[in-house]
């Protein structure tokens, strides 16, 4: 069973001569385990098609599941659960919150979920501690490089068992080794079992992914090839048939 | 490649054997360049002609000799660093020949066409990324080829980006019109040959 399931999701914004197709039809299917790039222009609807697959928007058509659950016939509130319990996101510019440190950034999600402070706690450093940021817990985001913030972020969208992850530009303006760092952390995740999408528009940050979407006015056109076993990268006679 | 270069920058690290620089060259470059590893024993006489390299002398097998690199040796090495290569010719570039082609004829979908590259190459990016993924953490040299390759075809799928841009802009937004008596600049001149 797929982690996140589009099924014919369309998105429009406006009404009648203004209405305008953010996205399109949209079928995707991402399992467990497996990071998923979706590249376009800007306006080609990334970011529409992320918000709507967090449960952060309601499509105008289609429907959306996640982990097996149609949000369709969901409440707000369960939805609300839903995406603290299951979903984490890493947006472009960190998102941390200026008052809190590292480690209380990470475990807010969990205390808001009812997890008591003390637990939170001790999960958000496991977490801090996963992406080598354990001696910078107490630290606050202005005392961290951008490169250490965007690390917070990820620990956030990671931290107590989430199973999706959804990542919007996540190197943001990080240069291009920490960019890396940033994905060879986000595919760390997937190989533990979480399921990620990351929308990018650099085919650099893309290139790690399993399969790549390719998206254009809304829609998506075109997808990249499974990727080849290590026999066929051995031999390239059999590698690339495209 | 440069077999020459490359042996020379190898002897400089200390006198070697030639069955050792045949070794040391393959690893340090063939995962990621194909290579002729049967030039490297010509290319070590050749050195040795130059007064580039000189070696022991006592054995006849090139393999078993011992070269060390001289100091017009090192010079050479030295000045070859730091020669920029030529680029001031852009390449015939057959993806840009390609794309300039499907444009002009109004049976082909030029968007379609740049797709069908953007995602080979995106295909091509997967592959030397996984491989980065594995080898990366041991292999500084293995890393900064695979990152060169990256870049390299990271830059033509910006170019087929901007290509797809413009010419959607170019179909949407009625061609400007050129007055005779204005003067066009010369782009032969502002962008030609500069040696």
């Amino acid at each position: 069973m797929s982690m996140l399931e589009l099924r014919h999701v369309s998105k429009s914004y406006g009404e009648g001569a203004n209405e305008v197709d953010a996205i399109s039809d949209i079928d995707l299917s991402v399992e467990r385990g497996s990071l998923v790039a979706i590249m376009g222009p800007s306006g080609s609807g990334k970011s529409t098609l992320l918000t709507i697959a967090g449960s952060l928007e309601e499509p105008t058509t289609g429907e959306v599941s996640i982990d097996g659950v149609r949000l369709s016939g969901m409440s707000r509130n369960d939805k609300a659960r839903l995406r603290r319990r299951s979903v984490g996101y890493v947006f472009q510019d960190f998102n941390l919150l200026a008052g809190l440190t590292a480690v209380e950034n990470v475990s807010l999600p969990l205390e808001l979920d009812g997890t008591s402070m003390k637990k939170a706690r001790t999960k958000g450093l496991a977490a801090l501690e996963g992406l080598g940021l354990g001696d910078r817990a107490e630290n606050y985001p202005d005392q961290l490089s951008g490169g250490e913030r965007q690390r917070v972020a990820i620990a956030r969208a990671v931290v107590g068992d989430r199973s999706l992850l959804l990542a919007d530009e996540p190197s943001g303006a990080l240069d291009s080794v920490n960019g890396e760092a940033v994905m060879r952390m986000i595919l760390a995740a997937c190989h533990g079992g979480v399921a990620a999408v990351v929308v990018t528009h650099d085919a650099k940050l893309a290139s790690w992914a399993d399969r790549v979407v390719f998206l254009r006015d809304g829609r998506a056109v075109d997808e990249t090839l499974p990727p080849p076993t290590p026999e066929e990268l051995l031999n390239p006679n059999t590698a690339n048939p495209a | 490649m440069s077999i020459r270069h490359s042996l020379l920058a190898l002897l400089s690290e200390g006198p070697k054997y030639g069955f050792q620089l045949r070794q040391e060259f393959e690893t340090s470059t063939g995962e990621v360049w194909p290579l002729n590893v049967g030039q490297v024993y010509t290319t070590l006489q050749r050195l040795e002609r130059d007064g580039l390299a000189q070696s022991d002398d006592v054995e006849e097998d090139e393999r078993q000799k011992n070269y060390r690199i001289t100091p017009e040796g090192g010079e050479e090495l030295s000045q070859w660093l730091r020669t920029p290569p030529d680029l001031s010719e852009p390449p015939r570039d057959e993806l840009v020949i390609k794309v300039l082609v499907a444009s002009r004829l109004p049976d082909v979908d030029v968007y379609d066409v740049i797709q069908v590259h953007r995602r080979y190459i995106v295909q091509l990016m997967q592959q030397w990324t996984r491989m980065k993924e594995d080898e990366s953490h041991f292999d500084l040299a293995f890393a900064l080829a695979v990152d060169a390759e990256l870049y390299r075809l990271d830059s033509v799928i910006r170019w087929l980006d901007s290509a797809d841009g413009r010419l959607r802009r170019a179909a949407t937004e009625p061609a400007p019109e050129i007055e005779s008596h204005v003067a066009l600049p010369s782009i032969r001149r502002r962008n030609g040959a500069h040696r």
